[in-house]
């Protein structure tokens, strides 16, 4: 009876656990129709997985291509200096007393200007950035993002990883998916080619020719080799450059995702438990009673 | 059950004093003993899992409210803060929103339960009524809430949806500017829409008040689906505490379980990426889906190629649940004796399912490799509009065909006489006598 209850029971937590799974699939959407698309590169990233957690040294590495490279263009208006030092972050020190010490994070803001009203006057001015300050936006308002960039604003990445299905994967992918144009492709004139951006490029190709993967892309290639210079001596290929940003990215678009996986272990293996001790008191208070 | 008398005693000077002016503490131990039939099985669990599913919600909401700015210019931005800068906001705010999923899990399960062992049956008819208004509200309030964040899939929802309202004939257009606040959505609406998120989960709450006062005045039904005589009372049924808390409790922590695998380590796994791109009214998203608890009805939408068609087939098919009691002909309530209905039923699951699929995809696309068969009417018979179109057709027709035709031509199993009966022997050998009654009965 025992056993019978406990299959049961299994029986329940297999179902759930399928619902799971089927719920996960049904709530992706179709891929557009026409045109195949190229399975996303991995990016074998370290903070994959229930236990994986963020690579710090990757971090540092990944601001450092954003601000010298993707900053340029691309605004990250949901983060500020003070988020780089916060638990989990690139520049997370233990010793420091809250995030708005961090010599790293004063240092590093310090580089950025940032607009301000003179407090005295009132008077537009530019000073040092603080670790309080956001990150600035590339141009002053979106018009002036798009007119700068032949009509299409370049998009703020702070969320960019949970703005794309594929997250982190897909970033690097992107960006290392640059590749000579298919013989054949008639150009749209400002865009580019790219195996790994969403589109049909059925309408470009000649009639009856193989539609290649990918579509246009108005960011030309961002990554040359050796373009950023790591400080920590890591060899700076455009492969090496695409994960790293990739990472910083899929870490500011969820910050806190590796505390919370660590808690949701604590929290599963509570739960596991307490069902356990849960079920053992539904089996005594059950005993003996026919149902 | 309503018959049951009260046990409570009060024992301390406070309770004996309060049980003369407000006699809540009796009303809460009367609750606790409720008898209640012995033989409720696992599938009876989920209505106390959505009460924990209701109160997690508004508790999430009413915290996630204080941090949340209505406003289309800092929404995004609003819901991004409390995941960044807010105390285990991230914990918040990703347990309500995948707790909307996990509300609809639990409600599907509990609505297919009730159909199953005819839970909706005289008399009973008032608990599913008012559980089906539940339901509609549920997915109001849930609607409502997805616009919220103001992220892509949020406006162009939020469009498709109000858009509905449009298709009513002659009055259908103002009706519509003035749901929206204007003649676009805009921040009219996404203040009306945070408003009556926040209002509909407590009119929720009285309804599940009603929901189960009707519960206990018609009193619970069974797999086997017998009403308990009087003097049976004592055999068949078990004081709800502590057999069913603990019950209850136990399935509770397994829900619990998944709901932590969702919150803590796949939070976006149900969500849509577009919904983590701010809400631009000039870019309509390659692909505009609801939620996946929407996509059944969402498909019967769009398998009608007529608009306002589509928007009352959409109605109709949450309309017809009201009516269920009135169009299920068979006295027997448990389709544990009514064999063939059991498989219309199984087929009916089935195809809930194949109508959330279908919901997910482009009409146009192929269901089965690429090939073509031929055009009917609108649209090659090898996608999912003709796929869509028989499943939808099934969906209604098993509640104004099969329901009615069947409950008359069927001959159902006999049915135990006690709900101890077949629990005690571990058999479904009866006497004649209760054989010729079922045979009546069927």
């Amino acid at each position: 009876m025992i056993l019978q209850t406990n299959i049961r029971a299994m029986k329940k937590t297999l179902v759930l656990i399928a619902a799971a799974v089927g719920l996960t699939l049904a709530a992706q959407p179709a891929l557009a129709a026409g045109g195949e698309s190229k399975p996303l590169r991995s990016g074998g990233f370290s903070f994959e997985g229930p236990f994986g957690s963020f690579d710090r040294n990757q971090l540092q590495r990944g601001y450092k291509v954003y601000r010298e490279v993707c900053a340029s263009c691309h605004g990250m208006q949901l983060m500020h200096f003070r988020n780089l030092a916060e638990p989990g972050g690139p520049f997370y020190d233990s010793h420091q007393a809250s995030p708005a010490e961090n010599r790293w994070v004063k240092t590093l803001a310090k580089q950025v200007q940032i607009a301000d009203i003179d407090t005295e006057t009132g008077e537009p001015v530019m000073r040092d950035g603080t670790a309080a300050d956001r990150f600035p936006s590339p141009y002053p308002n979106a018009t002036a993002a798009a007119a700068a960039n032949g009509g299409a604003a370049p998009p703020d990445l702070s969320v960019m990883a949970k703005a794309r299905k594929g997250g982190a994967d897909y970033i690097y992918s992107l960006l290392t998916g640059y590749a000579a144009v298919p013989q054949g492709l008639r150009m749209m004139p400002g865009q580019h080619y790219n195996m790994y951006m969403a589109g049909d490029l059925t309408p470009f190709m000649p009639d009856g020719a193989h539609v290649p993967p990918g579509g246009f892309i108005a960011m030309p290639n961002p990554l040359n080799e050796g373009q950023v210079t790591y400080d920590d001596g890591t060899v700076a290929s455009v492969d090496q450059m695409a994960k790293d940003v990739a990472a910083y990215i899929a870490w500011s678009s969820d910050p806190r995702q590796v505390q919370r996986k660590q808690a949701g272990v604590g929290v599963l293996i509570f739960l596991f438990i307490f069902a356990g001790i849960t079920y053992l008191s539904y089996r005594r208070i059950w005993k003996g009673i026919a149902h | 059950m309503s018959d049951h008398e009260s046990t409570y005693v009060p024992k301390t000077g406070i309770e004996k004093w309060l049980d003369t002016r407000l006699p809540i503490v009796r009303f809460g131990a009367d609750y606790l003993a409720l008898p209640t039939p012995r033989n409720l099985n696992y599938w009876y669990t989920f209505g106390a899992i959505l009460m924990v599913c209701l109160v997690i919600q508004i508790a999430t909401g009413v915290v996630l409210a204080m941090h949340y700015v209505p406003n289309t210019e800092m929404a995004f931005a609003s819901v991004e803060r409390i995941m960044r800068d807010v105390n285990g906001g991230d914990i918040i705010r990703y347990t309500h929103a995948n707790g909307a999923s996990m509300f609809f899990i639990a409600v599907y399960i509990h609505m297919l339960r009730g159909l199953y062992y005819g839970s909706y049956k005289a008399p009973r008819e008032m608990i599913w009524i008012v559980g089906c208004l539940i339901f509609f509200l549920l997915i109001a309030t849930a609607f409502l809430g997805y616009v919220l964040p103001w992220g892509q899939m949020s406006y162009w929802g939020a469009e498709v949806i109000t858009n509905l309202v449009g298709a009513i004939p002659v009055i259908g257009e103002p009706i519509l500017i003035w749901l929206r606040g204007g003649p676009a959505i805009d921040n009219a609406t996404l203040n009306r829409f945070f408003s009556l998120h926040y209002l509909l989960p407590f009119v929720i709450a009285g309804c599940v008040v009603l929901h189960l006062w009707a519960l206990h005045t018609a009193g619970q039904n069974n797999p086997v689906g017998i009403l308990i005589p009087k003097e049976r009372q004592k055999k068949d049924t078990l004081p709800f505490h502590p057999y069913y808390t603990v019950k209850d409790g136990f399935v509770l922590i397994v829900f619990f379980m998944l709901f932590s695998v969702f919150v803590f380590f796949m939070p976006n796994a149900l969500g849509h990426a577009d919904n983590s791109i701010p809400a631009n009214p000039l870019v309509t998203p390659a692909h505009i889906v609801p939620e996946w608890y929407m996509l059944p009805f969402y498909a019967i939408l769009r398998a009608i190629p007529d608009k306002f068609g589509g928007v009352l087939a959409m109605f109709g098919a949450i309309g017809v649940l009201f009516i269920l009691p009135w169009l299920d002909t068979s006295k027997v309530r448990s389709m544990r004796y009514r064999p063939t209905m059991r498989t219309f039923f199984i087929l009916f699951v089935i195809v809930g399912i194949v109508l959330g699929w279908c919901g997910a995809q482009l009409p146009d696309a192929p269901v089965i490799g690429t090939f073509k068969t031929f055009i009917l009417i609108d649209g090659d018979l090898n996608s999912y509009l003709w796929l869509t179109r028989f499943a939808t057709l099934y969906y209604f027709a098993f509640f104004l065909i099969i329901m009615p035709l069947v409950g008359l031509r069927e001959r159902p199993l006999p049915i135990p006489a006690t709900i101890s009966e077949p629990v005690l022997d571990g058999s479904f050998a009866m006497n004649a006598a209760v054989m010729a009654q079922a045979e009546k009965k069927g």
